[in-house]
C-alpha cells in the first residue's frame, strides 16, 4: 500500500523529470507533428495532409541520402568498436593504477574542447596544402601535394574519431567487470587467447558493446557538423537535408517530416540491430 | 567510476551556473540587434551606449537564419533585424514577421537618396514600407590572376584547365549568376513560375556538367577565403570583401566584377513584428548612417553604406581596391536583386538538391 505521504514524495520527486519531459521533448514534439501534416498549398495556406511524408518515398533523392546515411553510420559504428575495443581492453585489463586513470583520461582530453574545434583540426590535417600532405612530401614519399579533405573517407576519420569516447566508455565499465579468474580458467582449461576472446571476452562485454554501437550509431546519424565540413561535394547527409529544408528552403513542413522520419527509420534500424544480435534494450541498459 | 561522475558534475553545475548568468535581467534599455558580421563593430557599439545609454546586443547571423529566427518567434526576439532588401517583402507576405517603419522618425538627409527610394520601394507590401538600406555589395568572382588570368565570367569557373581548383556556394546566388552568365535573365523571369522553371532547369545541367570541375562547395566565409589564400583554389564566386581583404594579403589576388555583371545586394534595418524597443531601434539607424559612423562600419566590415558622404571618409587603400574591381561600366552592369516572391526557394531547392547528388 503506498501512503498518501509517499505518494505526495514521489510527485515531487518525479516532477523535475516529468517537467523536463514534457516541455522540452514531448510538447516540441508534438508541435512538429503538426507542421508536418500540414501541406503548403499557397501564401499563408495550408492544408492536413500526409504529402510531407509521401515526397520522402517519392522522391528518390531523399530515400537515398537516408539510405546513405544510415549505410555510413553503421559502417561508423562498426569501425568504432573495431578500434575501441582493443583500447578498452588495455585499459580495463592490462593497465593498472595510476597509468590505467592516465589512459582514460587521454581518451576524454579530446572531448574538453567543442566538437567544431576538433573538426577544423581534422581540416589541417587533411588538406591538400595541411599538415599529413606536406610531411609526405617532404618525407619524399610523394612529389606532389594529396587531398585527403572532402571525400567520405574523411566524413568517416571524423565520425569515428568524434564518436570513439561514446565505445569506450561502455566497453571498459562491461570490461571492468569480468574477473580475472574467468579468464585464467580459460588457460588452464587449455583455451588459446582467441577462443578466450570468442568464448569469454565477448560474450561478458556484449552489454556494453550494444549499448557502445547504440549510441555511435545515433551520434553519427545525427551528427551534422562533421559531414558538412569534411564531406565533399556529393556529401549528403540527412540531417543537413532536415536543416537546409528548414533554414533555406523556409519549408518547416518539409524539414518536420524529415524529422519525423529520421526518428522513426532509426528506431527501426536500432531494433533490427537488437534483435539481430539477440539482445533487448532491458538488458542492455540493465 | 568517480571520475565520470565527478566529470558529469562538473559539467551539470557549469551549465547550472552559465544557464543563471544568461537569465540574469538587464535593467538598462535594451536594443536587441539581429545582424551580420561587423555590421555593429564594438567601437560603434561603445559609442553609441555613451551617447544614449542603450545597450546594444548584438546577434550575428545570415539571410536565411534571420527569417527563420523571426519566424520561430512571429517576429519576437529581436528589436532590429538586416535581412538583404530582397528578402522583406517576401518573408513579410509569407509570415507576418515585421512591422512597418515610421519613416517621419529617420532622418532621410543622411541617406543616398536613390538608395532610399529604390529599398523603400522594393519592401513596401500593401503600401506599407518595411525596410531602410544600410549596407551594399555585391558578389561575383575573386580570382588569383597568375594562376587563372582568363576567369571573368561565372562560367569560365567550368573551364577543365581549372579542374579541381575552383569552388562556389550551392546556394541561390550561385543559380542567378550563373544564369546570367549563360545570357539568361532569372529575374526577368521571378513571376512567371514555369519561365523560372526552365531557366532553373538549363542552371541545374550546366551546374551539374560543371561539377567535376569544383574542388568543394564552400559554405562559410573563411572556407573560401583559406582556400584561395593557400592556393588550393584559384577562381571562386565569392563577395566583394572576401576578394579585397585577400588583396591586402596577396596583390595577385581580388575580386572582379564578372563580364555578366556582379550581383548587388543591399542589407536593410527592419523592424521584428514583436520588437520591444522600436525608439532605439530608430536611434540606432539614425545613429548609425552619420557619416563618420557609417565610415566606422565600412572599415570594419568591408562594404560601403548607404550613409551619404561617407565613402568620402572611407580608407584609401579599401577605395582603390573598390575602383579597381569596379570600373565604371561595371557598376552600371551590377544587377541588383529585385523582391524575391515567395514560393520560389522551392523550386532553387529542387535544383541545388539534384546538383548535391548528381555524380
Amino acid at each position: 500500500m503506498i501512503g498518501p505521504r509517499t505518494k505526495l514524495g514521489l510527485i515531487l520527486l518525479m516532477s523535475p523529470l516529468l517537467l523536463w519531459l514534457t516541455t522540452l521533448i514531448i510538447i516540441p514534439h508534438l508541435d512538429m507533428l503538426y507542421v508536418s501534416l500540414r501541406e503548403k498549398v499557397g501564401v499563408r495556406l495550408y492544408e492536413f495532409g500526409f504529402g510531407n511524408y509521401m515526397t520522402f518515398f517519392t522522391e528518390p533523392l531523399y530515400w537515398n541520402t537516408f539510405a546513405r546515411t544510415a549505410y555510413m553510420s553503421i559502417f561508423a559504428t562498426f569501425l568504432t568498436l573495431l578500434i575501441g575495443f582493443p583500447i578498452a581492453y588495455y585499459i580495463a585489463k592490462i593497465a593498472k593504477g595510476r597509468m590505467k586513470m592516465a589512459l582514460f583520461l587521454l581518451c576524454l582530453v579530446p572531448f574538453w574542447v567543442s566538437e567544431l574545434v576538433r573538426t577544423f583540426g581534422w581540416m589541417i590535417l587533411l588538406r591538400e596544402t595541411g599538415v599529413i600532405s606536406s610531411f609526405l612530401q617532404w618525407s619524399g614519399v610523394v612529389n606532389q601535394p594529396i587531398e585527403m579533405l572532402y571525400n567520405d573517407g574523411a566524413i568517416m576519420v571524423g565520425l569515428v574519431y568524434t564518436s570513439m569516447l561514446f565505445m569506450v566508455v561502455p566497453l571498459i565499465t562491461t570490461l571492468d567487470s569480468l574477473d580475472d579468474s574467468l579468464i585464467e580458467a580459460g588457460y588452464d582449461l587449455g583455451g588459446n587467447g582467441f577462443s578466450i576472446m570468442k568464448n569469454i571476452v565477448i560474450p561478458h562485454a556484449i552489454p556494453g558493446i550494444v549499448t557502445g554501437s547504440i549510441v555511435v550509431f545515433m551520434l553519427s546519424l545525427g551528427n551534422y557538423l562533421t559531414p558538412i565540413l569534411l564531406g565533399g561535394k556529393s556529401s549528403l547527409w540527412f540531417t543537413g537535408m532536415i536543416y537546409s529544408q528548414f533554414i533555406t528552403r523556409f519549408n518547416w513542413e518539409q524539414g518536420a517530416a524529415f524529422g519525423f522520419l529520421l526518428l522513426g527509420l532509426s528506431s527501426l534500424i536500432v531494433w533490427l540491430g537488437l534483435k539481430f544480435s539477440g539482445q533487448t534494450l532491458a538488458k542492455t541498459m540493465g | 567510476m568517480s571520475l565520470i561522475n565527478k566529470i558529469s558534475k562538473i559539467t551539470l553545475v557549469s551549465a547550472v551556473t552559465a544557464f543563471a548568468l544568461s537569465a540574469t535581467p538587464t535593467l538598462a534599455e535594451t536594443l536587441r540587434l539581429l545582424t551580420w558580421g561587423g555590421y555593429a563593430p564594438e567601437n560603434v557599439v561603445a559609442k553609441f551606449t555613451a551617447e544614449t545609454g542603450i545597450d546594444v546586443e548584438v546577434t550575428l547571423s545570415n539571410n536565411e537564419e534571420m527569417i527563420a529566427k523571426l519566424r520561430a518567434t512571429g517576429g519576437g526576439g529581436f528589436d532590429l533585424a538586416q535581412p538583404s532588401q530582397d528578402r522583406v517583402a517576401g518573408a513579410q507576405a509569407e509570415y507576418d514577421i515585421y512591422k512597418p517603419m515610421d519613416l517621419s522618425k529617420i532622418d532621410a538627409s543622411q541617406f543616398i537618396t536613390s538608395m532610399l527610394d529604390a529599398t523603400k520601394a522594393q519592401t513596401t507590401l500593401n503600401g506599407e514600407v518595411y525596410g531602410v538600406p544600410h549596407v551594399w555589395g555585391t558578389s561575383g568572382l575573386i580570382v588569383d590572376s597568375s594562376k587563372a588570368p582568363d576567369v571573368k565570367d561565372y562560367i569560365d569557373l567550368c573551364d577543365t584547365k581549372y579542374e579541381g581548383k575552383v569552388s562556389y556556394r550551392l546556394k541561390r546566388p550561385t543559380l542567378i549568376g550563373f544564369a546570367f552568365s549563360m545570357g539568361l535573365d532569372p529575374f526577368a523571369a521571378y513571376s512567371d513560375t514555369a519561365a523560372y522553371e526552365d531557366v532553373m532547369k538549363q542552371v541545374e545541367a550546366k551546374l551539374i556538367d560543371c561539377k567535376s570541375n569544383v574542388k568543394t562547395y564552400w559554405s562559410g566565409g573563411d572556407e573560401i577565403m583559406n582556400l584561395l589564400r593557400s592556393g588550393e583554389v584559384v577562381a571562386a564566386m565569392a563577395w566583394d570583401t572576401g576578394g579585397w581583404k585577400l588583396n591586402a594579403d596577396n596583390p595577385n589576388i581580388s575580386f572582379v566584377a564578372p563580364k555578366s555583371g556582379a550581383l548587388g545586394w543591399i542589407d536593410a534595418f527592419v523592424l521584428p513584428k514583436k520588437g520591444k524597443a522600436d525608439d532605439a531601434a530608430y536611434k540606432w539607424i539614425n545613429f548609425v548612417m552619420q557619416p563618420d559612423v557609417a565610415a566606422m562600419i565600412t572599415a570594419q566590415a568591408g562594404n560601403f553604406t548607404a550613409s551619404l558622404g561617407a565613402d568620402a571618409m572611407a580608407d584609401d587603400a579599401l577605395k582603390a581596391r573598390f575602383q579597381a574591381s569596379f570600373p565604371p561600366e561595371a557598376i552600371d552592369n551590377i544587377k541588383w536583386y529585385p523582391p524575391v516572391p515567395a514560393g520560389l526557394e522551392t523550386i532553387e531547392g529542387g535544383v541545388l538538391d539534384r546538383v548535391n547528388a548528381a555524380k
